[in-house]
C-alpha cells in the first residue's frame, strides 16, 4: 500500500492531479444543486406572496 | 413552418416541462454509470497498469489528463452545435444546452491545464511553456470564460444566450488548432498515442483504462448537463404554470 501511494517517487505530482480532477468535478456537480434549491425557495416565496395579496383584496371590499 | 422532418421524440423533448422530467429521470442513472466506469477505469489505470518504462509512475496522470482534454474539445463542439441551433431556430432548450455546457467545458479545460502542468514539471522540468498545444488549450479556456461572461453580461437571458452562442461559433476555429498543434508545430508536448481507428502507440494494459475513463467523463458530462439544464429551466420558466405546480408539489 505504501509502495503504491509513493507512485515510484512521483506521489507529489500524481495525487495533486487526481485531487484537482475530483475537487473541480465535485464543485461542478454541487453548484447547480445549490442553485436549484435557491430558485425553488424564491419561487415558493413569490407564490405565497401572490396568494396573500389575492386573499386580502376581497376582505377590503367587504369592509367598505 | 413544417416540422414534419423532425422526429416526434425530438419535438416532444424540446418542450421544457417534458425535458425537465426526462432529465430528472435519466440524470441519476447516467451519474451511476459514470461512477462505475470511473471506478473501473481508475482501478485499471492506477493499480493494474504497469509503470511506464520511461516515465515511471508519473505517466498515470494520463488517465485523467487525456480524457479531460478530449472532453474540453468535445464539449466545445457540442456547445457550438447547440449554439447554432439556438441562433437559427431560436429553440429555448438549445440555448440552455449551449450555455450550461460552457461551465462544464471550462471545468474540464481547467483540469487539463492543471494536470498537464503537474505532469510537465517532473517530465519536462517546467510547469508551463508557451508551446502550441499548451497555448491553444489556454485560449480554449479563455473562449469558455468569454462565452460565460458574455451570457451573463445581458439583462435579458435569452439575448445573452444568443450573443454568447455567436462567440462560441467563432471560437470553433480554435478546435483544429488544439488538435493538430502537435503536428503543425514543433512542440514539447508529445504527439497523440491513441488512434481510435487504427494502430495506437500505447500498450493495451494502459489503453483500456484510458478509454474507460473517456467513457466515464462523457457520461459525467451528460449527467451534469441534465442537472444544470433543470436548474436553468426552473429559472427561465419561473412564471409558467408547470413550474408553479412542480414547486408547490415538491414543498409538500
Amino acid at each position: 500500500m505504501t509502495h503504491w501511494l509513493a507512485m515510484g517517487g512521483y506521489a507529489a505530482y500524481v495525487w495533486p492531479a487526481y485531487a484537482v480532477f475530483f475537487a473541480v468535478l465535485v464543485w461542478d456537480w454541487l453548484a447547480p444543486a445549490f442553485r436549484k434549491r435557491r430558485i425553488t425557495r424564491e419561487l415558493r416565496g413569490r407564490i405565497a406572496r401572490e396568494q396573500t395579496r389575492n386573499t386580502r383584496v376581497p376582505r377590503a371590499e367587504a369592509s367598505a | 413552418m413544417s416540422r414534419s422532418y423532425i422526429p416526434h421524440f425530438v419535438h416532444w423533448l424540446g418542450s421544457p416541462p417534458n425535458f425537465y422530467r426526462f432529465a430528472g429521470a435519466w440524470r441519476p442513472w447516467l451519474m451511476a454509470a459514470a461512477l462505475i466506469a470511473g471506478a473501473i477505469g481508475l482501478y485499471g489505470g492506477l493499480v493494474l497498469a504497469p509503470p511506464d518504462y520511461q516515465q515511471g509512475d508519473a505517466y498515470r496522470i494520463i488517465f485523467i489528463h487525456v480524457p479531460s482534454a478530449w472532453m474540453s474539445l468535445f464539449i466545445y463542439a457540442g456547445m457550438a452545435v447547440a449554439g447554432l441551433i439556438a441562433l437559427v431556430w431560436r429553440v429555448k432548450l438549445a440555448e440552455v444546452v449551449a450555455m450550461e455546457s460552457a461551465p462544464i467545458g471550462a471545468a474540464f479545460t481547467f483540469i487539463t491545464l492543471v494536470t498537464g502542468s503537474l505532469w510537465g514539471k517532473p517530465m519536462w522540468g517546467t510547469w508551463w511553456t508557451w508551446d502550441a498545444r499548451l497555448t491553444s488549450e489556454l485560449v480554449l479556456l479563455f473562449l469558455y470564460l468569454g462565452v460565460i461572461g458574455l451570457y451573463h453580461a445581458f439583462e435579458d437571458r435569452r439575448r445573452g444566450a444568443r450573443a454568447a452562442s455567436l462567440l462560441a461559433l467563432v471560437g470553433i476555429v480554435n478546435l483544429p488548432i488544439v488538435h493538430y498543434s502537435v503536428q503543425w508545430w514543433n512542440t514539447l508536448h508529445q504527439g497523440s498515442t491513441v488512434n481510435l481507428f487504427g494502430h495506437s502507440l500505447i500498450a493495451s494494459s494502459m489503453l483500456w483504462p484510458l478509454l474507460v475513463m473517456a467513457l466515464a467523463t462523457h457520461l459525467y458530462y451528460f449527467a451534469s448537463l441534465l442537472g444544470r439544464a433543470r436548474a436553468d429551466l426552473l429559472e427561465l420558466e419561473g412564471g409558467k404554470q408547470w413550474v408553479r405546480e412542480l414547486v408547490l408539489e415538491e414543498s409538500r
